[in-house]
């Protein structure tokens, strides 16, 4: 049960950053690999500000702030300089691993000691896990709220079709160069206040906290559209939310099940690979029965 | 069994399901009483895979197994090693809480995620360098919280003067190191003004992988007279790479760690990580048998401390090893 609680409280802080990598995704078809660079960005703008004193909920939205203006950067290498979006995200990842190091000043700022938003609920009588859990809900219920009204709008709209039909969209009108600068800057942001979350519950920032943020990111995105496909746009938020959930929750039972240290990251991916197979799986245990049912008639 | 009297004090109440499943008839009341070893169950949190931080966790078992405390027989060891993989320290450290008489953390981020998720267990640091930079202790002398440790801080003053004593016509020390590690810089910043004090010039490069250290080196070897480096992972891993430029360009390399200096550096005083592993075995059964609280348990620093020399290096350099000792 704890570990359960504790896959839940922990993937609904990195559901965020999920979501963020999830409209990359469908608004430019390629991972983004700004994220590698945006969520520890977020990390260090919320412990910095943290440390000099002021309130958590403002370091965390200064956190998302900063990750938007890195998605500007990104946005306008890839639109008005056509560098491809893989090449941009490599390039914006690169600049701020340095602008990183400048804000923290250090490689590691601890937050052990600092006013956190866990910490402000815990004064209220929370138990650790509950705040955590308090603090993901939250955060992730306002996302999932403001993206859902975002696109219902106009500018919502365009930019969902200017990821469906590129060639089409701007045939209508649409300036899908502004709309893609929209989503990197989206995106960075959201995956930047999920760095800053991240930062707050492990109890420190640290430089090398994006490696791997976007293996995370996708594996959450992947799951989601593995247990539930084919929805409208806000259940597929709530999906991946919950793919998230799901896959801290395979990773903690790896660590649960006693595998050799070693074998820790062999493991994760076995069972991930599982995970996304399934798809497949189901369709030719499909086939196979139509197979067999026909020779039986 | 060895039998040893015991004053065992009432460890927080924990009753550990491992320890119950060893335990022949042998309530699990923490009550105090002199009887044999009971179980004890240790937590083991490493942030990565590396050779000193392995190190130090080898020498902290062995110092407990000679203290009678038998893995397997009467001590569970509870070990996690996240592989460098922020993600999975925090699901580590709610895992090992709770659980264990006392936790041992290696490496700066093991540690901080330890704090975080608990505030009560007992916990151990060993291979960080600045506990009160990291937010893990409030004061060196008096930790005032459940966590302390061993620093692996190592004498940067005597590492400088030792350079210097190698390179006595110096006028300008290099010092390399990556600058995403948080300890390196400590270092770097100390190793800095103790070479300043001295009215010598310093010139910094930093690398941020292993692939940028030719190139960096390369650079910094043209403009320096001898180079300084702290215990930096990354430079660990790339000391043959770095030693063979030194050798290109006759430079002397003080690196911070014995390890380095094997693989390639000419001298240096430090630290052993398995005798500093064992004297954080030593501070783990003052908790263990004698109920100490860590929040009054001073942070300690390695008591062992070596002169190491890379002969090969130094005949290289036409330095007889012979004439290499530790500066007054």
């Amino acid at each position: 049960m704890d570990i359960i609680l504790s896959s839940i409280s922990q993937g609904l802080l990195w559901s965020v950053m999920a979501i963020g990598v999830y409209l990359t995704f469908r608004i430019l078809d390629i991972a983004d690999l700004t994220a590698e660079g945006s969520f520890p960005l977020g990390a260090a703008i919320c412990s910095i500000t943290i440390v000099s004193g002021m309130s958590p909920l403002i370091a965390s939205l200064l956190a998302m702030v900063g990750g938007m203006l890195a998605g500007i950067v990104s946005g306008l290498l890839h639109t008005k300089l056509k560098i491809p979006a893989l090449l941009t995200g490599i390039l914006t990842m690169t600049a701020l691993y340095s602008i990183n190091l400048r804000i923290m000043g250090q490689a590691n700022v601890t937050l052990l000691g600092q006013e956190t938003l866990m910490r402000s609920l815990q004064s209220y009588g929370l138990e650790n896990r509950l705040a955590v859990l308090v603090v993901g809900g939250i955060a992730v219920g306002l996302v999932i709220l403001v993206l859902y009204l975002f696109f219902s709008t106009e500018i919502g709209l365009a930019l969902r079709s200017t990821g469906d039909n590129e060639d089409m969209s701007e045939a209508n009108g649409v300036h899908t160069d502004t709309m893609k600068i929209i989503g990197y800057m989206m995106c960075n942001g959201l995956i930047s206040l999920s760095g800053a979350l991240i930062a707050q519950n492990n109890g420190y920032a640290d430089i090398s906290m994006g490696i791997g943020t976007i293996v995370i990111g996708l594996a959450s995105v992947i799951i989601g559209e593995v247990i539930f496909h084919n929805l409208s746009f806000a259940k597929r938020l709530v999906t991946i939310v919950i793919g998230a959930i799901v896959y801290r929750l395979i990773i903690d039972l790896v660590l649960q099940l006693g595998v050799e240290p070693q074998d820790i990251k062999l493991f994760s991916a076995i069972i991930l690979a599982i995970a996304l197979s399934t798809p497949l799986l189901k369709k030719k245990v499909k086939k196979a029965k139509r197979i067999v049912g026909r020779e039986l008639n | 069994m060895r039998t040893r009297e015991m004053k065992k004090k009432v460890i927080i109440g924990l009753t550990t399901v491992t320890a119950s499943l060893l335990l022949v008839a042998c309530g699990n009341t923490s009550e105090t009483g002199d009887s044999e070893i009971e179980n004890v169950s240790i937590g083991i949190l490493q942030y990565m895979e590396h050779d000193s931080l392995t190190r130090a966790r080898e020498g902290f078992v062995s110092e407990l197994e000679e203290a009678d405390y038998i893995e397997g027989e009467n001590l569970t060891i509870n070990y996690q090693n996240a592989q460098g993989d922020q993600a999975n320290l925090q699901s580590m450290s709610e895992s090992l809480v709770g659980e264990n008489e006392v936790i041992l953390s290696i490496a700066t981020p093991a540690a901080q995620s330890l704090a975080t998720v608990t505030q009560e267990d007992p916990i151990l640091f060993t291979a960080v360098t600045d506990p009160v930079d990291a937010g893990l202790v409030a004061d060196n002398e008096a930790p005032g919280g459940n966590v302390t440790g061993t620093s692996d801080m190592v004498p940067i003053e005597e590492q400088v003067a030792l350079l210097l004593s190698l390179a006595q016509d110096a006028e300008t020390i290099g010092i390399i190191y990556n600058s995403s590690e948080p300890n390196s810089k400590i270092q770097a910043d100390l190793a800095q003004e103790a070479i300043e004090a001295e009215g010598l010039e310093v010139k910094i490069l930093t690398v941020t992988t292993t692939n940028d250290v030719q190139q960096v080196m390369t650079t910094l070897a043209q403009e320096v007279d001898a180079v300084y480096i702290p215990t930096d992972n990354t430079l660990a891993s790339t000391m043959p790479t770095v030693g063979e430029i030194a050798l290109e360009y006759q430079l002397p390399v003080v690196p911070g760690s014995a390890e380095m200096v094997e693989a390639g550096g000419l001298a240096t005083y430090g630290i052993n990580y398995e005798e500093l592993g064992r004297q954080t075995a030593q501070m783990a059964l003052q908790i263990i048998e004698d109920g100490a609280d860590p929040a009054e348990m001073p942070v300690e620093t390695s008591n062992s401390l070596e002169l190491v020399i890379n002969e090969e290096v130094a005949e290289s350099l036409g330095i007889d090893p012979e004439s290499i000792v530790l500066p007054e």
